[in-house]
């Protein structure tokens, strides 16, 4: 009776070591992708910060292309509207997709407003402007790397997360989806190009 | 079958760059097998335990010999295991003392002995994007940035863990290197920074350069050894410890050099596969290495024999000539051309 007893205390050891294991790692994992993602939202909020200025370079040489300046404007804005509201992936789902699709338009605003710097030599002969488009070109390189690292990330969890036995933890204690964050359209999947002198 | 880099027109440009970046991020599968770069980080802990237990153990033994031989040339066989005794015990505790500046100290040890100068990011605003481009890629704290003011061309990363991490470039490779090859350079390095070769490479260089100096000093020392005490009897055993002391003192650094440099081979081709799994560029890195190939320059005031096996490239230019030929047991570097051919293997 008492070996009974034992022996099942003994397993019930085992199982409870096992559990907080396995929890312990998808609590890992999870902060994992957490830290990947406020890695992406420093740059992004660099970004944002950043166009203002390029805007108002622009400007003095090619104020006239209004249409590209403006579009490039709104973009950003949009962008920061809905990094103000969506916020993180730990929030409601779809969050990341919607950053996703405004950080993407900014992208593409971004890509047109520097291809048509092409065609000013004096705005490309300006040291300022230079800097601005190494600053811009870095930013851009960053978020795409801190989002491939980000989603990384989140494919680790996501298979802990989905497969048994991490399932049953992850049920029991209310692990929640993380959302990769994608871009679809294939104009913006491809990194922006910006030429490097 | 990868083309030879003689048919290739000149290096990969911009264009090819861009086109090849969103089919080719799904094909990159960096690392052999199931191997994944976290499997690399706990073969780089367990190495790097065994490198210090074997190091404490092989300064334990010429503790041992070099007391023992002494004890011999002077107060005869009787004095034989006390003094061995005592002579492993001192020889622990300077191994011991060894291993925690090594570990503390041996980044900056090998920085300086570079003579690699910390820079700020005012001083060159694109290199730091670059590097802070990778190691975001790679998920992991921005290292301090060196610069070494040569004109030769390479670069390395030491420190004993990510946190603690350093990456250093040559003037002369920061001065030759597009953005693109610049970002393949400092992904290669941040490779070693993830994989953690550089805590390896970091105990490898100081520790190893410790059996040197100690086997050295074992000689200078058996030479001046008292010879009027050596008693007959003890003459036989006196000639065994001997050539144990010799064989010791020959075998120690060449056991040293052998490790240190057959490890780190394998070690540039998973960080160069590390660096595209990073980048997702294979041409960048190829073509920096191809300029790194091409250049005859050798490191002279940078680097040693301790340390050659940190750089990216072989900084000893004889070195560097003969394994370009043949993938030899001495070098430390895989020959140049292997490394692109694999690297182009990755654009297809």
């Amino acid at each position: 009776m008492l070996w009974i007893a034992l022996g099942v205390a003994a397993l019930f050891v085992v199982l409870l070591v096992v559990v907080i294991g396995l929890y312990n790692g998808l609590v890992r994992k999870r902060v994992d992708c957490d830290n990947a993602w406020s890695q992406i939202d420093v740059q992004l909020k660099r970004r944002h910060d950043l166009i203002p200025n390029l805007v108002e370079t622009v400007k003095g040489y090619a104020g006239h292309e209004r249409g590209t300046l403006e579009a490039v404007i709104a973009a950003r804005n949009q962008a920061v509207t809905v990094a103000g509201s969506a916020g993180s992936p730990a929030g409601a789902p779809g969050a990341v997709a919607e950053r996703a699709a405004a950080e993407g338009a900014l992208s593409s605003a971004l890509g047109r407003l520097f291809a048509l710097s092409e065609a000013y030599p004096d705005l490309k002969a300006n040291t300022n402007f230079a800097q601005l488009q190494e600053e811009l070109t870095s930013t851009e390189n960053k978020v795409g790397f801190s989002r491939q690292h980000y989603n990384d990330c989140v494919g680790r969890y996501e298979e802990t997360r989905q497969t048994f036995p991490t399932a049953i933890i992850a049920g029991v204690f209310n692990f929640g989806p993380r959302e990769y964050f994608t871009v679809d359209v294939a104009e913006q999947r491809e990194a922006p190009k910006v030429s490097f002198k | 079958m990868p083309p030879g880099h003689a048919d290739r027109p000149g290096p990969p440009g911009l264009a090819s760059d861009a086109a090849l970046r969103g089919p080719l991020a799904d094909k990159v599968r960096a690392y052999p097998g199931t191997l994944t770069y976290l499997d690399l980080i706990r073969r780089n802990k367990r190495q790097s335990a065994l490198l210090v237990l074997g190091m404490l153990l092989l300064i334990a033994l010429l503790g041992a010999v070099l007391a023992a031989a002494l004890a011999i040339s002077g107060a005869g066989p009787d004095a034989l295991v006390p003094s061995a005794l005592l002579g492993i015990l001192a020889a622990l505790v300077v191994g011991g003392l060894t291993t925690l500046w090594s570990w503390y100290g041996g980044a900056g040890a090998i920085l300086r002995m570079s003579g690699a100068r910390p820079i700020a990011p005012a001083d060159d605003p694109e290199l730091f994007n670059v590097v802070d481009e990778v190691r975001l890629a790679a998920g992991l704290p921005m290292p301090a940035v060196y610069l070494i003011d040569e004109s030769a061309l390479n670069a390395f990363a030491t420190g004993r863990d990510p946190a603690h991490a350093a990456v250093a470039i040559t003037s002369g490779l920061r001065a030759r290197l597009t953005r693109d090859e610049l970002q393949g350079v400092m992904a290669h390095e941040m490779a070693h920074v993830r994989h953690l070769d550089i805590r390896f490479a970091m105990l490898m260089a100081t520790l190893a350069g410790l059996i040197v100096f100690a086997s050295d000093a074992f000689w200078r020392i058996l030479r001046h050894a008292p010879r009027a005490g050596r008693r007959k009897e003890g003459g036989a055993i006196v000639i065994v410890l001997l050539v144990a002391a010799v064989l010791l003192a020959i075998l120690a650094p060449i056991v040293a050099r052998l490790i240190q440099m057959s490890y780190s081979r394998q070690r540039e081709f998973l960080a160069d596969a590390g660096a595209v799994e990073l980048t997702r560029n294979p041409l960048g890195l190829a073509s920096a290495l191809e300029k790194l190939a091409a250049d005859a320059d050798p490191l002279v005031n940078a680097a040693n024999r301790g340390t050659a096996h940190l750089f990216i490239v072989n900084p000893l230019r004889r070195m560097r000539e003969a394994h370009q030929r043949l993938n030899t047991m001495f070098s430390s570097h895989p020959p140049v051309q292997d490394r692109i051919a694999r690297l182009l293997a990755l654009t297809r």
